[in-house]
Protein backbone atom coordinates (compact mmCIF):
# COMPACT_ATOMS: atom_id res chain seq x y z
CA UNK A 1 0.00 0.00 0.00
CA UNK A 2 1.44 3.38 -1.23
CA UNK A 3 -0.17 6.30 0.47
CA UNK A 4 0.62 10.23 0.06
CA UNK A 5 -0.25 12.42 2.46
CA UNK A 6 -0.58 15.90 1.05
CA UNK A 7 0.82 18.57 4.06
CA UNK A 8 0.64 22.46 3.78
CA UNK A 9 2.46 24.71 6.85
CA UNK A 10 -0.39 27.32 8.84
CA UNK A 11 0.61 29.41 11.94
CA UNK A 12 0.56 28.24 14.98
CA UNK A 13 -2.78 28.20 16.64
CA UNK A 14 -1.91 30.76 19.25
CA UNK A 15 -0.22 33.13 16.41
CA UNK A 16 -1.38 36.59 16.56
CA UNK A 17 -3.10 37.53 13.03
CA UNK A 18 -2.11 40.73 11.11
CA UNK A 19 -1.19 42.01 7.77
CA UNK A 20 1.12 43.65 5.86
CA UNK A 21 1.76 45.69 2.85
CA UNK A 22 -1.66 47.52 2.47
CA UNK A 23 -3.47 44.94 4.21
CA UNK A 24 -2.37 42.52 1.36
CA UNK A 25 -0.10 40.10 2.78
CA UNK A 26 -0.38 37.77 6.05
CA UNK A 27 2.27 38.91 8.56
CA UNK A 28 4.68 36.49 9.21
CA UNK A 29 6.56 38.57 12.01
CA UNK A 30 7.36 36.62 14.88
CA UNK A 31 4.70 33.76 13.17
CA UNK A 32 5.75 29.80 13.87
CA UNK A 33 4.49 27.91 11.41
CA UNK A 34 3.69 24.01 11.58
CA UNK A 35 2.24 21.53 9.87
CA UNK A 36 -1.90 22.23 9.41
CA UNK A 37 -2.86 20.52 12.21
CA UNK A 38 -5.95 18.47 10.08
CA UNK A 39 -2.87 17.15 7.62
CA UNK A 40 -0.57 16.17 10.60
CA UNK A 41 -3.10 14.92 13.43
CA UNK A 42 -5.38 12.72 11.09
CA UNK A 43 -4.38 11.81 7.68
CA UNK A 44 -0.62 11.72 8.57
CA UNK A 45 -1.39 9.71 11.88
CA UNK A 46 -3.85 7.59 10.07
CA UNK A 47 -1.16 6.95 7.42
CA UNK A 48 1.36 5.70 9.70
CA UNK A 49 -0.91 3.27 11.45
CA UNK A 50 -2.04 1.95 8.20
CA UNK A 51 1.36 0.99 7.56
CA UNK A 52 2.29 -0.32 10.70
CA UNK A 53 -0.63 -2.63 10.60
CA UNK A 54 -0.53 -3.49 6.59
CA UNK A 55 2.76 -2.49 5.18
CA UNK A 56 4.09 -0.31 2.35
CA UNK A 57 5.24 3.25 2.44
CA UNK A 58 4.48 7.04 3.51
CA UNK A 59 5.12 9.51 1.49
CA UNK A 60 4.52 13.36 2.27
CA UNK A 61 4.01 15.91 -0.23
CA UNK A 62 3.85 19.89 -0.04
CA UNK A 63 4.19 22.85 -2.80
CA UNK A 64 6.23 25.60 -0.90
CA UNK A 65 10.27 26.88 -1.27
CA UNK A 66 13.31 26.03 0.74
CA UNK A 67 11.75 28.01 3.44
CA UNK A 68 8.96 25.17 4.00
CA UNK A 69 11.52 22.43 4.77
CA UNK A 70 11.79 23.00 8.59
CA UNK A 71 8.18 22.22 8.28
CA UNK A 72 8.72 18.91 6.14
CA UNK A 73 11.50 18.24 8.68
CA UNK A 74 8.77 18.14 11.45
CA UNK A 75 6.32 15.94 9.43
CA UNK A 76 9.55 13.34 8.32
CA UNK A 77 10.08 13.08 12.39
CA UNK A 78 6.15 11.91 13.24
CA UNK A 79 7.05 8.80 10.89
CA UNK A 80 6.97 9.48 7.37
CA UNK A 81 9.33 7.70 4.65
CA UNK A 82 10.35 10.32 2.43
CA UNK A 83 9.25 14.01 1.49
CA UNK A 84 8.72 15.73 -1.69
CA UNK A 85 8.43 19.28 -2.58
CA UNK A 86 7.19 20.86 -5.35
CA UNK A 87 9.47 23.84 -5.49
CA UNK A 88 7.07 26.62 -6.29
CA UNK A 89 4.48 28.71 -4.64
CA UNK A 90 1.17 27.69 -3.62
CA UNK A 91 -1.00 30.36 -5.34
CA UNK A 92 -4.04 29.31 -5.10
CA UNK A 93 -6.07 25.94 -4.19
CA UNK A 94 -6.11 24.86 -7.98
CA UNK A 95 -2.57 25.57 -8.56
CA UNK A 96 -1.61 23.37 -5.62
CA UNK A 97 -3.80 20.80 -6.28
CA UNK A 98 -2.99 20.15 -10.19
CA UNK A 99 0.94 19.72 -9.30
CA UNK A 100 0.19 17.57 -6.74
CA UNK A 101 -2.37 15.41 -8.87
CA UNK A 102 0.43 15.14 -11.29
CA UNK A 103 2.97 14.04 -8.93
CA UNK A 104 0.56 11.65 -7.55
CA UNK A 105 -0.78 10.52 -10.98
CA UNK A 106 2.90 9.74 -12.31
CA UNK A 107 4.17 8.07 -8.95
CA UNK A 108 1.03 5.47 -9.18
CA UNK A 109 -0.19 6.11 -4.96
CA UNK A 110 -3.35 3.75 -3.85
CA UNK A 111 -4.28 6.64 -1.19
CA UNK A 112 -4.13 9.99 -1.17
CA UNK A 113 -4.84 12.04 2.10
CA UNK A 114 -5.36 15.51 3.29
CA UNK A 115 -6.84 17.26 6.46
CA UNK A 116 -10.21 18.64 5.93
CA UNK A 117 -9.21 22.25 5.65
CA UNK A 118 -5.98 24.02 6.94
CA UNK A 119 -6.66 26.31 9.63
CA UNK A 120 -5.39 29.56 8.02
CA UNK A 121 -7.47 29.43 4.43
CA UNK A 122 -10.52 27.23 5.55
CA UNK A 123 -10.82 26.44 1.76
CA UNK A 124 -11.67 22.50 1.95
CA UNK A 125 -10.69 23.17 -2.07
CA UNK A 126 -7.56 21.02 -2.68
CA UNK A 127 -8.46 17.12 -2.08
CA UNK A 128 -11.65 17.78 -4.26
CA UNK A 129 -9.58 19.02 -6.53
CA UNK A 130 -6.48 16.61 -6.89
CA UNK A 131 -8.91 13.59 -6.90
CA UNK A 132 -10.49 15.42 -10.40
CA UNK A 133 -7.06 16.09 -11.53
CA UNK A 134 -6.31 12.19 -11.00
CA UNK A 135 -9.62 11.14 -12.01
CA UNK A 136 -10.57 9.07 -8.74
CA UNK A 137 -12.82 9.06 -6.05
CA UNK A 138 -13.04 11.49 -3.28
CA UNK A 139 -14.19 10.84 -0.03
CA UNK A 140 -14.63 14.17 2.07
CA UNK A 141 -14.68 14.79 6.05
CA UNK A 142 -13.56 11.28 7.01
CA UNK A 143 -13.49 10.60 10.55
CA UNK A 144 -12.74 6.67 10.48
CA UNK A 145 -11.11 4.61 7.74
CA UNK A 146 -10.41 1.38 7.69
CA UNK A 147 -8.76 -0.39 4.27
CA UNK A 148 -8.82 -3.73 3.24
CA UNK A 149 -7.59 -5.33 -0.30
CA UNK A 150 -8.34 -2.75 -2.99
CA UNK A 151 -11.20 -1.21 -0.80
CA UNK A 152 -11.59 1.33 1.94
CA UNK A 153 -14.52 1.67 4.68
CA UNK A 154 -15.61 5.49 5.80
CA UNK A 155 -17.23 7.03 8.14
CA UNK A 156 -18.05 10.86 6.71
CA UNK A 157 -19.40 13.86 8.02
CA UNK A 158 -22.98 14.71 6.39
CA UNK A 159 -25.56 17.22 7.57
CA UNK A 160 -26.98 16.33 11.19
CA UNK A 161 -25.03 12.70 11.09
CA UNK A 162 -22.97 9.97 9.94
CA UNK A 163 -22.52 8.10 6.67
CA UNK A 164 -20.36 4.80 6.68
CA UNK A 165 -19.70 4.68 2.57
CA UNK A 166 -17.11 1.98 0.38
CA UNK A 167 -15.05 3.07 -2.44
CA UNK A 168 -12.99 1.35 -4.46
CA UNK A 169 -8.68 2.61 -4.77
CA UNK A 170 -6.94 4.53 -5.90
CA UNK A 171 -9.13 7.34 -3.72
CA UNK A 172 -8.46 10.83 -2.19
CA UNK A 173 -9.79 11.61 1.50
CA UNK A 174 -9.78 13.92 3.20
CA UNK A 175 -9.52 13.65 7.18
CA UNK A 176 -11.24 14.95 10.24
CA UNK A 177 -11.38 14.28 14.01
CA UNK A 178 -11.58 11.02 15.02
CA UNK A 179 -9.43 9.36 12.56
CA UNK A 180 -6.57 9.32 14.35
CA UNK A 181 -4.83 10.64 17.57
CA UNK A 182 -2.33 12.91 17.48
CA UNK A 183 1.64 11.95 17.90
CA UNK A 184 4.14 13.64 19.17
CA UNK A 185 7.73 12.60 17.70
CA UNK A 186 10.69 11.27 19.85
CA UNK A 187 14.28 12.29 19.65
CA UNK A 188 14.63 8.79 17.43
CA UNK A 189 12.08 10.13 15.05
CA UNK A 190 13.62 14.32 15.01
CA UNK A 191 17.43 12.16 14.83
CA UNK A 192 15.96 9.74 11.63
CA UNK A 193 13.83 12.73 10.18
CA UNK A 194 17.44 14.50 9.25
CA UNK A 195 18.92 12.48 6.65
CA UNK A 196 15.31 11.05 5.13
CA UNK A 197 15.10 11.77 1.14
CA UNK A 198 13.55 15.12 0.65
CA UNK A 199 13.03 15.09 -3.32
CA UNK A 200 12.78 18.58 -4.72
CA UNK A 201 10.70 18.28 -8.15
CA UNK A 202 10.16 21.23 -10.67
CA UNK A 203 6.62 22.65 -10.94
CA UNK A 204 4.43 21.66 -13.68
CA UNK A 205 3.15 24.77 -15.77
CA UNK A 206 -0.32 25.24 -14.02
CA UNK A 207 -2.50 28.27 -14.51
CA UNK A 208 -4.10 29.78 -10.45
CA UNK A 209 -7.18 30.18 -11.01
CA UNK A 210 -8.07 32.96 -7.85
CA UNK A 211 -6.33 35.47 -6.14
CA UNK A 212 -6.52 36.85 -2.64
CA UNK A 213 -6.57 40.68 -3.49
CA UNK A 214 -6.61 41.82 0.43
CA UNK A 215 -7.20 40.87 3.76
CA UNK A 216 -8.77 43.05 6.49
CA UNK A 217 -9.62 42.13 10.79
CA UNK A 218 -12.91 41.84 11.81
CA UNK A 219 -14.24 45.04 13.95
CA UNK A 220 -13.04 45.16 17.94
CA UNK A 221 -15.40 43.69 19.70
CA UNK A 222 -17.29 46.22 21.98
CA UNK A 223 -17.19 45.92 25.84
CA UNK A 224 -18.90 42.72 27.22
CA UNK A 225 -21.84 43.93 29.18
CA UNK A 226 -21.95 42.49 32.72
CA UNK A 227 -25.00 41.20 34.27
CA UNK A 228 -25.76 40.35 37.71
CA UNK A 229 -25.97 36.05 38.16
CA UNK A 230 -28.93 37.31 40.23
CA UNK A 231 -30.93 38.80 37.13
CA UNK A 232 -31.49 36.57 34.26
CA UNK A 233 -34.76 38.07 33.96
CA UNK A 234 -32.47 41.25 32.85
CA UNK A 235 -30.59 38.91 30.00
CA UNK A 236 -32.98 37.84 28.56
CA UNK A 237 -34.93 40.86 28.03
CA UNK A 238 -31.23 42.43 26.63
CA UNK A 239 -31.28 39.66 24.07
CA UNK A 240 -34.85 40.15 23.22
CA UNK A 241 -34.89 43.95 22.82
CA UNK A 242 -31.13 44.82 22.06
CA UNK A 243 -29.18 42.09 20.46
CA UNK A 244 -32.76 40.66 18.94
CA UNK A 245 -31.61 36.93 18.87
CA UNK A 246 -34.39 35.87 20.65
CA UNK B 1 -25.68 37.81 -16.37
CA UNK B 2 -27.01 34.25 -15.18
CA UNK B 3 -26.43 32.31 -11.88
CA UNK B 4 -27.00 28.56 -11.37
CA UNK B 5 -27.53 27.55 -7.73
CA UNK B 6 -27.24 23.99 -6.36
CA UNK B 7 -29.06 22.46 -3.50
CA UNK B 8 -29.74 19.18 -2.01
CA UNK B 9 -32.98 18.45 -1.43
CA UNK B 10 -32.91 14.64 -0.21
CA UNK B 11 -34.34 15.61 3.28
CA UNK B 12 -36.79 18.62 1.88
CA UNK B 13 -35.45 22.50 1.77
CA UNK B 14 -33.22 23.06 4.31
CA UNK B 15 -32.61 26.82 5.52
CA UNK B 16 -29.24 26.94 3.96
CA UNK B 17 -31.19 26.08 0.56
CA UNK B 18 -33.32 28.91 0.54
CA UNK B 19 -30.07 31.14 1.88
CA UNK B 20 -28.03 29.75 -1.09
CA UNK B 21 -31.28 31.06 -3.70
CA UNK B 22 -31.86 34.58 -1.90
CA UNK B 23 -27.98 35.00 -2.50
CA UNK B 24 -28.21 34.21 -6.11
CA UNK B 25 -30.95 36.53 -6.55
CA UNK B 26 -29.29 39.30 -5.11
CA UNK B 27 -26.09 38.60 -7.77
CA UNK B 28 -28.84 40.09 -10.15
CA UNK B 29 -29.72 38.19 -13.32
CA UNK B 30 -31.34 35.24 -14.07
CA UNK B 31 -30.71 32.35 -11.09
CA UNK B 32 -31.70 28.94 -12.24
CA UNK B 33 -31.68 26.05 -9.60
CA UNK B 34 -30.13 22.77 -10.33
CA UNK B 35 -30.97 19.58 -7.83
CA UNK B 36 -30.33 16.16 -7.07
CA UNK B 37 -32.85 14.25 -5.08
CA UNK B 38 -36.04 13.17 -3.79
CA UNK B 39 -38.22 17.03 -3.31
CA UNK B 40 -41.39 17.05 -4.68
CA UNK B 41 -42.17 19.19 -7.58
CA UNK B 42 -44.03 21.85 -5.42
CA UNK B 43 -41.43 21.91 -3.02
CA UNK B 44 -39.14 22.70 -5.37
CA UNK B 45 -41.60 25.05 -7.12
CA UNK B 46 -41.86 27.01 -3.97
CA UNK B 47 -38.09 28.21 -4.67
CA UNK B 48 -39.43 30.31 -6.98
CA UNK B 49 -40.93 32.75 -4.44
CA UNK B 50 -36.96 32.95 -3.12
CA UNK B 51 -35.71 33.98 -6.75
CA UNK B 52 -35.10 31.15 -8.36
CA UNK B 53 -36.18 31.47 -12.33
CA UNK B 54 -36.83 27.79 -12.77
CA UNK B 55 -35.95 24.60 -11.19
CA UNK B 56 -34.16 21.43 -12.98
CA UNK B 57 -34.10 18.22 -10.93
CA UNK B 58 -31.60 14.87 -12.14
CA UNK B 59 -34.23 12.49 -9.73
CA UNK B 60 -31.30 10.16 -11.21
CA UNK B 61 -28.48 10.68 -8.19
CA UNK B 62 -30.00 9.48 -5.13
CA UNK B 63 -26.85 9.61 -2.76
CA UNK B 64 -24.49 12.58 -2.16
CA UNK B 65 -21.89 11.13 -4.72
CA UNK B 66 -19.63 14.27 -5.36
CA UNK B 67 -18.85 13.07 -8.72
CA UNK B 68 -21.84 12.61 -9.44
CA UNK B 69 -23.60 15.81 -8.11
CA UNK B 70 -20.39 17.53 -10.66
CA UNK B 71 -21.10 16.39 -13.47
CA UNK B 72 -25.04 17.44 -13.07
CA UNK B 73 -23.68 20.76 -11.77
CA UNK B 74 -21.53 21.32 -14.78
CA UNK B 75 -24.24 19.63 -17.50
CA UNK B 76 -26.45 22.26 -15.74
CA UNK B 77 -24.09 25.18 -15.67
CA UNK B 78 -23.66 24.85 -19.78
CA UNK B 79 -27.15 24.62 -20.17
CA UNK B 80 -27.98 27.52 -18.43
CA UNK B 81 -25.53 29.31 -19.50
CA UNK B 82 -24.24 30.18 -16.46
CA UNK B 83 -21.79 32.84 -15.48
CA UNK B 84 -21.60 32.17 -11.45
CA UNK B 85 -22.38 28.92 -9.38
CA UNK B 86 -23.27 28.96 -6.08
CA UNK B 87 -22.71 26.26 -3.24
CA UNK B 88 -23.85 26.64 0.14
CA UNK B 89 -20.96 25.71 2.13
CA UNK B 90 -21.44 22.43 3.45
CA UNK B 91 -20.41 18.85 3.28
CA UNK B 92 -21.43 18.53 -0.37
CA UNK B 93 -20.02 21.65 -1.68
CA UNK B 94 -16.71 20.80 0.26
CA UNK B 95 -17.07 17.51 -1.90
CA UNK B 96 -18.32 18.47 -5.53
CA UNK B 97 -17.27 22.02 -5.28
CA UNK B 98 -13.82 21.51 -6.16
CA UNK B 99 -14.72 18.72 -9.06
CA UNK B 100 -16.81 20.93 -11.03
CA UNK B 101 -13.99 23.72 -10.53
CA UNK B 102 -11.33 21.51 -12.26
CA UNK B 103 -13.82 19.99 -14.83
CA UNK B 104 -15.29 23.67 -15.94
CA UNK B 105 -11.42 25.50 -15.13
CA UNK B 106 -13.31 27.87 -13.08
CA UNK B 107 -11.88 29.87 -9.63
CA UNK B 108 -13.51 28.42 -6.66
CA UNK B 109 -13.98 31.19 -3.46
CA UNK B 110 -14.74 28.71 -0.34
CA UNK B 111 -16.32 30.20 2.44
CA UNK B 112 -17.85 33.68 1.18
CA UNK B 113 -20.03 35.65 3.66
CA UNK B 114 -21.25 38.49 1.63
CA UNK B 115 -22.62 39.55 -2.10
CA UNK B 116 -19.38 40.19 -4.22
CA UNK B 117 -18.37 44.27 -4.24
CA UNK B 118 -17.33 44.64 -8.03
CA UNK B 119 -15.43 41.16 -8.55
CA UNK B 120 -14.16 40.57 -5.39
CA UNK B 121 -15.63 38.23 -2.90
CA UNK B 122 -15.40 38.60 0.59
CA UNK B 123 -14.29 34.85 2.66
CA UNK B 124 -13.45 33.98 6.08
CA UNK B 125 -9.80 33.01 6.44
CA UNK B 126 -7.51 31.88 9.42
CA UNK B 127 -10.77 30.30 11.41
CA UNK B 128 -12.62 33.27 11.71
CA UNK B 129 -9.76 35.80 12.85
CA UNK B 130 -9.62 37.77 9.20
CA UNK B 131 -11.47 38.61 6.38
CA UNK B 132 -10.01 38.01 2.65
CA UNK B 133 -10.92 39.18 -0.61
CA UNK B 134 -11.26 37.09 -3.64
CA UNK B 135 -10.45 37.83 -6.87
CA UNK B 136 -11.56 34.92 -10.16
CA UNK B 137 -9.31 35.31 -12.78
CA UNK B 138 -11.73 32.81 -14.74
CA UNK B 139 -14.94 33.98 -17.02
CA UNK B 140 -17.08 31.13 -14.54
CA UNK B 141 -16.80 31.63 -11.01
CA UNK B 142 -18.47 29.32 -8.31
CA UNK B 143 -19.12 30.61 -4.70
CA UNK B 144 -19.82 28.70 -1.72
CA UNK B 145 -21.41 30.50 0.81
CA UNK B 146 -21.27 30.01 4.60
CA UNK B 147 -24.35 28.89 5.89
CA UNK B 148 -26.51 31.64 7.87
CA UNK B 149 -24.54 34.38 6.16
CA UNK B 150 -27.94 36.39 5.33
CA UNK B 151 -31.42 35.86 5.80
CA UNK B 152 -33.63 34.19 2.89
CA UNK B 153 -35.71 36.19 1.88
CA UNK B 154 -39.29 35.71 0.36
CA UNK B 155 -41.28 38.10 -2.20
CA UNK B 156 -41.87 36.37 -5.39
CA UNK B 157 -43.94 33.14 -6.58
CA UNK B 158 -43.85 29.67 -7.94
CA UNK B 159 -41.67 28.61 -10.50
CA UNK B 160 -41.30 25.98 -13.23
CA UNK B 161 -39.64 22.60 -11.96
CA UNK B 162 -38.47 20.77 -15.43
CA UNK B 163 -37.23 17.20 -15.31
CA UNK B 164 -33.36 16.87 -15.73
CA UNK B 165 -30.63 15.09 -17.22
CA UNK B 166 -27.38 15.79 -16.65
CA UNK B 167 -25.51 12.79 -18.03
CA UNK B 168 -24.41 12.08 -13.81
CA UNK B 169 -22.58 8.42 -14.58
CA UNK B 170 -22.19 5.62 -11.74
CA UNK B 171 -21.65 6.49 -8.20
CA UNK B 172 -18.20 6.08 -7.08
CA UNK B 173 -19.03 5.99 -3.52
CA UNK B 174 -21.49 3.12 -2.14
CA UNK B 175 -23.48 3.61 0.96
CA UNK B 176 -23.56 0.99 3.48
CA UNK B 177 -25.10 2.85 6.24
CA UNK B 178 -26.76 6.55 7.33
CA UNK B 179 -26.77 7.28 11.25
CA UNK B 180 -28.70 10.80 12.25
CA UNK B 181 -28.93 11.35 15.59
CA UNK B 182 -32.43 11.72 16.50
CA UNK B 183 -34.49 14.67 17.12
CA UNK B 184 -31.42 16.94 17.29
CA UNK B 185 -30.98 20.08 15.43
CA UNK B 186 -28.03 19.88 13.25
CA UNK B 187 -24.44 21.72 14.86
CA UNK B 188 -23.75 24.12 11.72
CA UNK B 189 -27.21 24.60 11.08
CA UNK B 190 -28.30 26.03 14.43
CA UNK B 191 -29.16 30.23 14.95
CA UNK B 192 -28.99 29.45 19.18
CA UNK B 193 -26.30 26.86 20.43
CA UNK B 194 -25.69 26.57 24.34
CA UNK B 195 -22.70 24.78 24.94
CA UNK B 196 -20.44 23.49 28.11
CA UNK B 197 -17.30 22.76 29.16
CA UNK B 198 -15.18 21.58 31.87
CA UNK B 199 -16.84 23.77 34.66
CA UNK B 200 -19.67 21.71 34.77
CA UNK B 201 -17.18 19.04 36.59
CA UNK B 202 -18.78 15.47 34.69
CA UNK B 203 -21.05 14.34 32.24
CA UNK B 204 -23.99 13.71 34.41
CA UNK B 205 -24.68 17.68 35.17
CA UNK B 206 -25.59 18.06 31.37
CA UNK B 207 -29.01 17.97 32.30
CA UNK B 208 -29.47 21.34 33.28
CA UNK B 209 -27.51 22.55 29.36
CA UNK B 210 -30.57 19.93 27.71
CA UNK B 211 -33.09 21.83 29.50
CA UNK B 212 -31.67 25.25 28.25
CA UNK B 213 -31.50 24.06 25.14
CA UNK B 214 -34.50 22.45 24.97
CA UNK B 215 -36.64 25.75 26.20
CA UNK B 216 -34.69 27.83 23.41
CA UNK B 217 -34.88 25.64 20.54
CA UNK B 218 -31.45 25.81 20.88
CA UNK B 219 -28.46 23.10 19.82
CA UNK B 220 -25.91 21.78 22.52
CA UNK B 221 -22.25 21.91 21.77
CA UNK B 222 -18.84 21.59 24.16
CA UNK B 223 -15.48 22.49 24.36
CA UNK B 224 -12.61 19.71 23.20
CA UNK B 225 -11.42 18.64 26.45
CA UNK B 226 -15.16 17.72 27.31
CA UNK B 227 -15.38 15.80 24.06
CA UNK B 228 -11.96 14.27 24.08
CA UNK B 229 -12.57 12.95 27.82
CA UNK B 230 -16.10 11.66 26.51
CA UNK B 231 -18.32 13.28 28.88
CA UNK B 232 -19.81 14.47 25.15
CA UNK B 233 -19.62 12.91 21.80
CA UNK B 234 -17.30 14.08 19.16
CA UNK B 235 -19.53 15.89 16.90
CA UNK B 236 -20.63 18.58 19.79
CA UNK B 237 -16.97 19.62 19.53
CA UNK B 238 -16.92 23.09 18.71
CA UNK B 239 -13.73 24.80 17.81
CA UNK B 240 -10.75 25.10 16.11
CA UNK B 241 -10.17 21.06 15.57
CA UNK B 242 -13.75 20.72 16.13
CA UNK B 243 -16.81 21.84 14.26
CA UNK B 244 -16.79 25.67 13.54
CA UNK B 245 -20.27 27.42 13.58
CA UNK B 246 -21.98 30.88 13.50
CA UNK B 247 -25.29 30.85 15.42
CA UNK B 248 -27.26 33.86 16.17
CA UNK B 249 -26.79 32.92 19.61
CA UNK B 250 -23.94 31.54 21.42
CA UNK B 251 -24.02 30.42 25.33
CA UNK B 252 -21.01 29.24 27.10
CA UNK B 253 -21.01 27.89 30.36
CA UNK B 254 -17.87 27.09 32.38
CA UNK B 255 -15.79 27.22 29.20
CA UNK B 256 -12.94 29.25 29.88
CA UNK B 257 -12.34 30.15 25.81
CA UNK B 258 -8.76 29.53 24.77
CA UNK B 259 -7.58 30.78 21.64
CA UNK B 260 -8.66 27.48 19.84
CA UNK B 261 -12.06 27.60 21.37
CA UNK B 262 -12.89 30.57 20.01
CA UNK B 263 -11.48 29.87 16.53
CA UNK B 264 -15.00 27.68 16.09
CA UNK B 265 -17.15 30.27 17.43
CA UNK B 266 -16.20 33.71 16.63
CA UNK B 267 -18.21 34.43 13.80
CA UNK B 268 -21.37 33.95 15.91
CA UNK B 269 -23.76 36.90 16.08
CA UNK B 270 -23.95 37.41 19.66
CA UNK B 271 -21.70 35.46 22.45
CA UNK B 272 -23.12 34.88 26.13
CA UNK B 273 -20.22 33.87 29.06
CA UNK B 274 -20.92 32.13 32.07
CA UNK B 275 -17.91 32.19 33.94
CA UNK B 276 -16.59 31.87 37.73
CA UNK B 277 -13.60 33.22 37.12
CA UNK B 278 -13.47 37.13 36.14
CA UNK B 279 -10.39 36.92 34.12
CA UNK B 280 -11.69 33.85 31.72
CA UNK B 281 -10.20 35.10 28.88
CA UNK B 282 -13.99 34.16 27.26
CA UNK B 283 -15.25 37.45 28.40
CA UNK B 284 -12.66 39.76 25.93
CA UNK B 285 -14.93 37.94 23.18
CA UNK B 286 -18.22 38.14 24.87
CA UNK B 287 -21.26 40.55 24.03
CA UNK B 288 -22.54 39.11 27.70
CA UNK B 289 -20.88 38.37 30.84
CA UNK B 290 -22.20 37.09 33.87
CA UNK B 291 -19.93 36.19 36.76
CA UNK B 292 -21.22 33.06 38.23
CA UNK B 293 -22.05 29.34 39.08
CA UNK B 294 -23.04 27.89 36.01
CA UNK B 295 -24.52 25.72 38.53
CA UNK B 296 -27.00 28.32 39.82
CA UNK B 297 -27.16 30.92 36.99
CA UNK B 298 -27.98 28.13 34.00
CA UNK B 299 -31.07 26.78 35.84
CA UNK B 300 -31.93 30.66 36.63
CA UNK B 301 -31.26 31.44 33.16
CA UNK B 302 -33.60 28.60 31.79
CA UNK B 303 -36.62 29.74 34.34
CA UNK B 304 -36.42 33.06 32.93
CA UNK B 305 -36.55 31.81 29.59
CA UNK B 306 -39.64 29.78 30.20
CA UNK B 307 -41.30 33.02 31.81
CA UNK B 308 -40.23 34.99 28.99
CA UNK B 309 -41.80 32.57 26.46
CA UNK B 310 -44.95 32.68 28.57
CA UNK B 311 -45.06 36.24 29.07
CA UNK B 312 -44.89 36.78 24.76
Amino acid sequence: MKILVCISKSPDTTSKIAFTDGDTKFDENGVQYIVNPYDEWYALVRALELKEAGGGSVSIITVGSAADDSVIRKALAIGADEAVRIDAEPTDAYYTAMQIAEYAKSNGFDLVLTGKETINYNGSQVAGMIAEGMDVPFVSLASRMEVGGSTATLDTEIVGGIQTVEVALPAVVSCAKGMAEQRIPNMRGIMAARTKPLNVVAPADIQALTSFTSYSLPPAKSECKMIDPENMDELVELLHNEAKVI
Amino acid sequence: MSTLVYINSNNGLAKAALEVVTYGKKLGGDVTVVTTGGADEATLASLGEYGAGKVLVDRSVTSNDPGQIANVVKAAAEAAGASTIVFSHDFIAKSAAPRVSVKLKAGLVSGAIAVPEGNKVKVNVFSGKAYGFVEVNTDTKIISLLPNSLQPEAGGSACSVEEFSGNAGEAAIKVIETKKPEGDIPLPEAELVVSAGRGLKGPENWGMIEELATELGAATACSRPVADIGWRPHHEHVGQTGVAIRPNLYIAAGISGAIQHLAGVNGSKVIVVVNTDAEAPFFKAADYGIIGDAFEVIPRLTEAVKNFKAAN
